[in-house]
């Protein structure tokens, strides 16, 4: 709890202009009550999301970045929940509105798109009828006007003859047709957010290519900002205008994604972008971190990350950092703190 | 569509068969026929001109036939106990049973299902709980003990309901109703609580668990992520899910209510087939045991053919299996 | 999401062969999910009373209701609590003979329980055969032995039985049927309910069958059905000893309903279900308890263990609610 009285630090792009962002997060944390005690999955994970911007948040299985997807869209699962700090769209409080109010905000302003899409549509309703039911719910649309904007959005998503497919069940659809789908049900009302959760990982990877760049083209047109959750720094480097980097339920870095590709400050994140294979650059074997992260029940003292840091000193364990200014990015590292002496050499 | 159904047939015909050998076998190897059909005194040579006549020296395969043959007539001989035909005597005796099973198998299936769904959508509520703990109680309880504390309850104490037959009945050309007469309709509630009571357990059960399942799939997951309403959720995505799996188990409950009346209608003194068959086990009327398990067999695989047409009308992966597969 | 799950993490973490099947069982878990649940203590506790008292009856009942030498028949039809002819006191009152109804109950669950335990055992063993031989067999084998387990599931459990039962009346001499009658309804209750032991044995037998160390069997001479038996068991103890617990509330219920209906036990010495069915002649002329308390016994019974088995299935499985 002691997380709770640091002071919330708002990104700094909140105060460039007057307007608030689209989307921020401020100290979130989420929780789960177990028998053997509060387990906190997301941990004092602050950011903010401009309108039009991709966001990547990448991390390992278990970092929650899923977690926090769902948290701002309200659907984490009991006994998950929100155990502390605020969710704002476009400057107004959204975590804690009643179920009823934030119905209508999913789908309507935050969109989402799950991992997989063979299991994403109900396979006794056709794709018709799922998308048409979606567009009336947030809108006084006729049936069929509803339809024919149901059948704009098919062709937009890249559905070929999408007059008849509009009256196909789930189930006659390939792995990449029905995510288009899923898409095209997510951004069917204009929402100015969508939540892109590992869209990719569940498809071929001749096929991810494709869906990222329909992802990427529609919210372009449509004005929405993007979310995007992988673990994927591939997908992130081709899309994402910054990148978040969690890892144990807290954000080391945060930057955008040029400076955290090519120049990731965070040892952690070093770690990342070391083990992916680059073509064209002869590598005897890809970098590996040692040790793998720390299961929630176990979050080491301090930075979490000292254990399998490389470059860990005495206050790491003894001292948990919030995140630093590093450059144009920032990360939660002593190693960039103004008054540690060991900092200065690096960075 | 037509091929499954063909082959649907088919497999109905070789369990119709197999049931069949099963009561045939009873007729000849339980116990002799003829000494079942004939007094004492009757001499030897007498017993073997009646083998003969009965063809029970025929072979095997022989005698199959003809019992096969005989059977697709409703012809299963004379009763040993009631020295009656027992088509005739089954007849007789169906329509009660068949109006009791009716009306506890709509019974079941309505109160099953909606109580299924109440529970599994406020699944921590107190009334949740408390139908949870019944239906609990429900499935431990023998049929025979609700139907003895209810007679207690309402027949004895209360007086409010008859305690056992069918009360007046109308013939309707040959088919005996209670549906028609106040005192029929009173004798029918007690036993198709009782009768419907485990059924009813059951699918309530099964439909919540199914309820629940769905409700934490990813395509619940994701109308909720599409701001749908709950309502719209629940009936119209989570509850039409549901029921894909629920009607093929809740359609085999429900055909053996047929036989599950054995024991109602020996607490009640329903006069049914039911009472009929443990009769038959009693005194080893060999005949009628044989026509009831056949006939059992016969709804249940009557009904088993109407659970597969409405699975296939209700889930369209079924549907289009075989156009998807040449389609692409 | 799922790797998030604490109960998911700790199943990941364990080693994929746990040391044994027993060390399992008695896992922690289960333990505080035993202790956490007060209606499984409470039902715990309910069984074990039944069954030391049907095991201790001659001992504990305070009358022999089947030595003619103790009955009075002038203390006939007293109810519960009440003053006897004979000055005796009965708790739960007396039966129409002026049997003690407690006595009565503790002898019938004796019987009630005897036939239930080796109704169980008896499924539980052709089962697990069957379905072992069917997993491991495969082709016609298999086909043949499921078929038939289909064909058996869609009657209903108690029709097998009466019709086993019925068959076996008419194929033993009178004179034997008295005495054979519980061995009867043992094998009649255990053959209509072997069908979930086969099911669960054969799929894990099939996906044992393939592994290298039955291969590995058959080289060295062992037969490959006995070291799956010892693989394939524990494997499967969790989910057999579910449909066992159950399958015992099954078993009493069943002997429970033949018995009423005149088919099982004979009133020489009754069960519950027997005891039931002469109590219920009286339930009309106002002699309630004649036929109340031993179904009061039987439901209580047939819950306690029902409720067991609700908690095994749910402390064996967490992914189940």
């Amino acid at each position: 709890m002691a997380d709770r009285t640091l002071a919330p630090h708002s990104p700094a792009e909140a105060h460039k202009g007057g307007k608030p962002p689209l989307l921020e997060v401020r100290n979130l944390q989420v929780e789960f009550p177990t028998r053997r005690g509060l387990l906190k999955a997301v941990r004092d994970v602050s950011f903010s999301l401009q309108e039009g911007e991709i966001l990547g948040v990448v991390g390992e299985s278990g970092a929650g970045k899923s977690l926090t997807g769902t948290a701002v869209i309200g659907l984490l699962e009991p006994p998950g929940r929100i155990g502390g700090g605020e969710i704002l769209l476009n400057g107004r409080r959204i975590d804690n509105l009643p179920y009823a109010q934030m119905r209508r905000i999913r789908g309507k302003e935050i969109g989402m798109v799950f991992q997989d899409p063979l299991t994403s549509l109900n396979p006794l309703y056709t794709v018709g009828q799922q998308l048409i039911e979606t567009i009336r719910t947030h809108t006084d649309l006729s049936e069929a006007r509803a339809r024919a904007r149901a059948l704009e959005l098919l062709a937009d998503v890249g559905i070929p003859a999408p007059e008849r497919r509009i009256d196909q069940y789930p189930h006659q659809f390939s792995g990449g047709m029905r995510q288009r789908v899923v898409i095209a049900l997510a951004l069917c009302v204009n929402p100015k957010l969508v939540i892109a959760d590992e869209p990719t990982t569940a498809l071929d990877v001749s096929i991810q290519a494709q869906i990222i760049k329909v992802l990427k083209r529609l919210c372009h047109e449509h004005g929405a900002a993007v979310m995007l959750i992988t673990h994927d720094m591939g997908v992130i480097a081709e899309t994402a205008d910054r990148v978040a980097v969690m890892y144990a339920g807290r954000l080391v870095e945060i930057g955008p994604v040029r400076e955290v590709v090519k120049n990731p400050r965070h040892p952690y994140t070093r770690g990342l972008m070391g083990s992916i294979p680059v073509i064209g650059h002869d590598q005897e074997r890809l970098n590996q971190i040692e040790g793998s992260m720390p299961r929630l029940t176990e979050i080491p003292s301090g930075c979490p990350f000292h254990p399998r840091c490389p470059e860990v000193f005495e206050r790491c364990p003894r001292e948990r950092p919030d995140l630093l200014p590093a450059g144009p990015s920032q990360a939660a590292c002593w190693l960039y703190d103004p008054e540690e002496p060991r900092g200065a050499g690096h960075g | 569509m037509l091929a499954f159904i063909v082959r649907r047939v088919l497999q109905s015909i070789i369990v119709m068969l197999v049931v069949a050998l099963v009561s045939f076998s009873l007729f000849n190897f339980v116990g002799d026929p003829i000494n079942n059909m004939v007094g004492q005194e009757t001499t030897q040579q007498q017993r073997e001109q009646l083998r003969e006549e009965l063809g029970l020296n025929d072979p095997f395969a022989v005698q199959f036939a003809r019992f096969v043959g005989n059977a697709v007539q409703g012809n299963f001989g004379i009763s040993y106990r009631l020295a009656r035909p027992v088509d005739v005597v089954i007849a007789e005796r169906l329509p009660a049973t068949l109006e009791l099973a009716f009306v506890s198998a709509l019974f079941a299936l309505v109160v099953g299902v909606a109580t299924g769904v109440y529970t599994a959508l406020n699944r921590s509520g107190i009334i949740s709980r408390v139908i949870m703990t019944i239906s609990l109680i429900g499935v431990s309880l023998p049929t025979f003990l609700i139907g003895i504390l209810l007679i207690w309850v309402f027949a004895v104490q209360l007086q409010w309901l008859p305690s056992f037959g069918r009360g007046d009945v109308v013939d309707l050309g040959g088919w005996r109703t209670g549906f028609l007469t106040s005192s029929g309709l009173k004798a029918l509630i007690l036993p198709a609580i009782t009768l419907g009571l485990f059924q009813l357990t059951l699918i309530m059960r099964l439909v919540r668990a199914e309820m629940l399942e769905v409700l934490r799939t990813d395509y619940i997951k994701f109308a909720r992520a599409r701001g749908l309403p709950d309502r719209a959720i629940n009936f119209g995505h989570a509850l039409k899910n549901t029921l894909v799996p629920v009607i093929t188990i809740t359609g085999l409950q429900l055909g053996s209510i047929i036989a599950f009346s054995i024991i109602t209608e020996t607490v009640f003194q329903w006069p049914g087939v039911g009472l009929l068959f443990i009769n038959a086990i009693q005194f080893v009327d060999i005949p009628l045991m044989a026509a009831y398990l056949v006939l059992i067999a016969l709804f249940f695989v009557v009904i088993n053919l109407l659970v597969d047409l409405l699975y296939y009308a209700v889930d369209p992966r079924l549907r289009f299996d075989a156009s998807t597969a040449r389609g692409h | 999401m799922s790797a998030l799950d604490p109960l998911h993490r700790t199943k990941a973490e364990e080693p994929p062969r746990a040391p044994s099947a027993w060390a399992r069982f008695f896992d922690s878990d289960i333990w505080y999910s035993f202790t956490r649940s007060p209606v499984t203590v409470v039902s715990a506790l309910i069984v074990l009373i039944f069954v030391v008292g049907a095991l201790f009856a001659p001992w504990i009942a305070p009358h022999n209701p089947f030595n003619p030498a103790e009955l009075n028949l002038m203390d006939g039809f007293t109810p519960p609590m009440g003053e006897a002819f004979s000055g005796n006191l009965y708790l739960l009152g007396t039966d129409d003979q002026g049997r003690d109804v407690f006595s009565t109950i503790l002898y019938g669950a004796r019987i009630s329980l005897f036939v239930g335990f080796c109704a169980v055992l008896f499924a539980m063993v052709l089962g697990i055969s069957l379905g072992l031989l069917a997993g491991y067999r495969g082709g016609w084998v298999d086909s043949l032995i499921m078929r038939i387990a289909d064909v058996q599931l869609s009657f209903p459990a108690i029709l097998v039985a009466l019709l086993i039962f019925g068959v076996a009346r008419a194929m033993l001499p009178r004179s034997m049927q008295g005495e054979m009658v519980i061995w009867v309804l043992i094998i009649a209750i255990g053959l209509s309910d072997w069908v979930q032991y086969a099911r669960t044995v054969r799929g894990t037998a099939m996906v044992e069958k393939n592994k290298e160390y039955v291969q590995a069997a058959r080289v060295i001479g062992i037969h490959p059905l006995l070291i799956m038996l010892r693989h394939v068991l524990p494997n499967v103890l969790g989910p057999v000893l579910v449909i066992a617990t159950i399958g015992l509330a099954l078993a009493i219920i069943a002997e429970a309903t033949l018995s009423f209906l005149g088919v099982g036990v004979p009133p020489t010495t009754p069960s519950l279900g027997t005891l039931i069915r002469i109590g219920n002649d009286f339930l009309f002329s106002g002699e309630w308890w004649i036929t109340l308390f031993p179904g009061l016994a039987l439901i209580l019974l047939a819950l306690s263990v029902n409720l067991l088995g609700d908690w095994l299935r749910d402390a064996l499985n967490p992914k189940l609610r």
